[in-house]
């Protein structure tokens, strides 16, 4: 069984990220080119360390399971990207930062890493810029930020509505260049499917060719994972269609653990569901709520004219009209975090406040905003979001308040990683999203873009030096060693079960039942009642799926029916781990919120003594799992009760 | 709304495709494009048909996956959107709908509606970035951008690479997209320094890779689900005329 060793340097704080580096083990230029590095994934985290890696002299393969590695969902991400320039002049700093994303975690962040995260963010922002991001800038020429929720300072750099975007694009050409030197081989439309491991290391990857359907064998000194989070679990999401846990699932398996899965987050600001069709939910980046306020009706009769289509929004008097965020937390107001934001959303529509057809949506209003700083302002700040409003809504968010609910966004839980993002498996990497640690229970606005470009571009080429440096005297291996013949032979017997089992219901329909189950019981309210059903419905769904599942088409070819199905037969384990460890912290923190561990006035009634640690899993067989405990110690900051009021 | 739909179907990139229609029934008004063929798919499933292959990921319209030529226009009937942003609603009961990859040489077909897009990858490793180091960057506000440079050079940056604009073009002409790129660099003073080796080398790249000239008919302005400008081309031409003379 392997051990919890976090491996954090010794030292103050403030130091131990320099300490750090210069004391690792650096490997010298002559051997970086004699050692390949798979890296699975091309969003922010897996495009930027394979970038800056292959510039250090390393040999990279990259894989992605879309057709190009621009598409990588990081590219969906809107509002910004935090660092702690304080070229607002507003009182920002380094500790700062690091203070209100301990803060916004709820204290379920591990502190050494988050402070290295704020460290590396000035740096993340000097590369972007260097790379030609176009990023806002001011009349003087400088850059211009913005205010993102959970923080009293405006740290935000954004680029439109497409921070993600242009970032990713940032990467990407980063990338791109390697790629024509010849450092890095691109595989696209390639999906990982299993590590490969030699005496206990990672060692490569089995790898399907999603076109022609064939397996492939790739060695690697090295596996860094780079895939991206789990929100799909709850099938719908505002994750990509494609994003999936099963690469962190299929190293789970082989001894990696599994970080807090429970803690996911909700996302206040999205397009409300309106069928049964419907496929995933758009965000609306949290940036709307700078300016935009959130309300419902103070009567029970507007909010049900309202659902009946009787009254418009307009209609409702300014004194007919609850805005609860303000109401609430007059000090943050609109712009408190996620996790209590959405949680008020909930509680209004839930107390029968709720507007739009179904009952299920708030008003996200700019009328004050277009009278205060006139339309063409908002126009220039939110135009992009506005069009997509009403391309999907099909209502001008100009002259009526948009309509808005909470949506599965992002995952804080992942793949269990040390203070080198190093996971229990030596020599296997995970950063971004699929990994836990910098995010704690809940992630602030404008973290993740940070989180995964500091990953990327800052920290892991640093930490594999640490392990390559032991491997310089490894040879690539020949991958007719039988751990890949027999990893290649378990993949092949796996996906030739799924598409011999020729049910009757699509892969599509066991989706969307789990989605159900996990929104129901496993979403925004969780009770140990609840989370024991979701667990008995999850095993059932997931017996009937391995009997009853229909996949057409062959192994050999290019089949999405097939892919989807290896991702939804993951998803099916996953879920009951999800509940698991929901059903095990007895207590509500961030984004996970245990109703019957709440303060009379319905906020998170967080159990320090008992549960300030990481809870992570270990795989033991199909449903049985092992929670081990990495306890958080916070050494330079108080513990705190979070208060927003 | 009950529509008829016209569907390309080719088995892979040897075989030859050909046309096949299917019938839908109680389709909703706000159902987007793709979860309309979603429902399609779900149709041919239980009647133990292979469902029809199409790109797709982020379904809010920035990843850039999904394409389709939709009754003869590059992500359908409405403007300024990717086919996972166009809805029912633009269409009506009764319609007939035909559907087909994107047509252009660069791009062949891979199956069905899926098309291989790695050509505009290639473009882009031929000198689409900025050649810096990660650690070897300045700090950030050394580098001041005006804010008209800034905007101008984030309305080309929003380009997706989805290929529209190629398929639009009767010459299969790459000119928008890699307009987009150059213009993207060449207007911020970072990316000056290699402004005319890169603007030669992706040229160059799109040429050989099979994409045709620019006739200036502007369709691919007219079509791109992003609004990218035309005059970006003009940028374009600029930055490579005087490339060649200097």
């Amino acid at each position: 069984m392997a051990e919890l060793q976090a491996k954090i340097p010794n030292g103050p704080l403030a130091g131990k990220w320099t300490n750090y580096k210069d004391h690792q083990n650096l490997v010298n230029p002559t051997n970086k080119r004699k050692l390949d590095i798979v890296v699975v994934g091309t969003g922010l985290a897996g495009a930027s360390a394979a970038a800056s890696l292959a510039e250090m002299g390393f040999n990279v393969k990259i894989f992605c399971y879309q057709d190009s590695p621009r598409r990588a969902h990081s590219i969906a991400a809107q509002g910004g990207i935090n660092a702690a320039k304080n070229y607002p002049n507003d009182g920002d700093s380094i500790y700062r930062l690091f203070y209100d994303t301990i803060k916004g975690g709820d204290y379920r962040s591990r502190e050494a890493n988050v402070y290295r995260l704020a460290e590396v963010s000035n740096n993340i922002i000097d590369q972007c810029v260097a790379q030609g991001v176009p990023f806002a800038r001011e009349y003087s020429g400088s850059l211009e930020n913005r205010s993102f929720g959970g923080a009293l300072v405006s740290r935000t750099f954004f680029a439109r509505g497409q921070t993600g975007q242009q970032l990713l694009l940032g990467a990407y050409g980063a990338l791109s260049r390697q790629i024509k030197l010849g450092m890095v081989t691109m595989y696209n439309r390639h999906e990982m499917l299993d590590l490969v491991i030699v005496e206990g290391k990672a060692r490569g990857i089995i790898a399907r060719d999603l076109v022609t359907g064939k397996l492939e064998r790739h060695f690697g000194h090295a596996v860094v994972m780079a895939t991206g989070g789990y929100g799909n679990v709850f099938y719908l999401s505002t994750n990509a269609m494609g994003s999936n846990v099963s690469v962190c699932w299929q190293v789970f398996k082989k001894g990696a653990y599994f970080a807090n899965p429970c803690f996911t987050q909700i996302h206040p600001t999205c397009i409300p569901v309106h069928g049964d069709y419907q496929s995933k939910l758009t965000l609306m980046s949290e940036s709307l709520r700078n300016d935009g306020r959130i309300w419902v009706p103070k009567k029970k009769e507007d909010a049900e004219k309202h659902r009946k289509g009787q009254i418009k929004a307009k209609e409702i008097s300014e004194d007919d009209r609850d805005y609860y965020l303000e109401r609430r937390y007059p000090a943050y107001g609109n712009l408190v975090p996620r996790d209590v934001a959405s949680r008020a959303a909930k509680e209004r529509c839930d107390a029968g406040f709720g507007v739009g057809p179904t009952g299920l949506a708030v008003f996200l209003d700019f009328e004050g905003a277009i009278k205060r700083l006139g339309k063409h302002v908002i126009e220039e700040r939110y135009g992009n979001l506005f069009q997509m409003y009403e391309k999907i809504v099909d209502e001008n968010p100009y002259e009526n308040p948009m309509m808005i609910y909470p949506a599965v966004h992002y995952a804080m839980g992942g793949t269990w990683v040390d203070y080198e993002l190093m996971t229990t498996i030596p020599g296997l990497y995970a950063l971004g999203e699929a990994n836990f640690s910098d995010h704690g229970a809940n992630r602030l606005g404008a973290s993740a873009l940070m989180q995964g470009l500091a990953d990327g571009y800052f920290v892991l080429p640093y930490t594999i030096q640490n392990y390559l440096a032991g491997e310089i005297r490894v040879p690539r291996m020949s991958t007719d060693k039988p751990e890949f013949e027999d990893a290649e032979k378990n993949v092949r017997n796996r996906l030739e079960k799924l598409i011999g089992i020729k049910g009757s219901k699509s892969v599509d329909y066991f989706h969307k039942e789990l989605g159900k189950i996990m929104w129901e019981y496993v979403g925004m309210g969780r009770n140990e009642q609840g989370l024991k059903k979701a667990i008995e419905l999850i095993r059932a769904l997931r017996k009937d799926f391995w009997k009853d599942v229909r996949i057409t088409g062959s192994l050999e070819e290019l089949n999405p029916e097939l892919e989807k199905a290896n991702r939804v037969a993951d998803f099916l384990e996953m879920g009951e781990l999800l509940a698991l460890d929901a059903l095990t912290r007895n207590e509500s923190c961030g984004g996970h919120f245990r109703e019957e561990y709440q303060t009379s006035e319905g906020e998170c009634l967080r159990n320090d003594l008992d549960y300030m640690y990481v809870a992570a899993w270990e795989y033991l067989k199909d449903g049985e799992f092992e929670l081990h405990k990495e306890p958080l110690k916070y050494e330079e900051i108080e513990v705190k009760q979070r208060i927003y009021k | 709304m009950d529509l008829t739909l016209n569907i390309w179907r080719q088995k892979d990139a040897k075989s030859k495709g050909r046309f096949v229609t299917y019938q839908l029934k109680n389709i909703s008004q706000n159902c987007s494009f793709l979860e309309m063929l979603d429902i399609l798919n779900e149709q041919l499933i239980m009647q133990n048909q292979e469902p029809v292959a199409f790109d797709h990921d982020c379904r809010e319209g920035i990843c850039g996956m999904c394409s389709l030529y939709i009754n003869g226009r590059p992500h359908g009937p409405d403007d300024a959107v990717t086919t996972c942003q166009l809805h029912m609603r633009k269409f009506k009961d009764g319609d007939t709908i035909v559907v087909e990859p994107w047509r252009a040489r660069p791009f062949p077909v891979i199956k069905d509606l899926l098309v291989d897009r790695t050509a505009f990858d290639k473009i882009i490793q031929d000198g689409g970035y900025i050649s810096v180091n990660t650690g070897a960057a300045a700090e950030a506000n050394n580098i001041l951008v005006s804010k008209t440079s800034a905007e101008l050079s984030m309305d080309a940056a929003a380009c997706i690479g989805c290929g529209a604009c190629v398929a639009a073009c009767k010459n299969a002409s790459a000119m928008l997209f890699v307009s987009a790129k150059v213009s993207n660099l060449a207007l911020l003073p970072q990316g000056k320094i290699e402004a005319k080796s890169r603007v030669q080398k992706m040229v160059s790249k799109m040429d050989e890779l099979g994409f045709g000239n620019c006739t200036n008919t502007y369709a691919c302005e007219a079509e791109c689900p992003k609004l990218i400008s035309r005059s970006n081309i003009a940028r374009l031409n600029r930055e490579f005329f005087c490339a060649k003379i200097a």
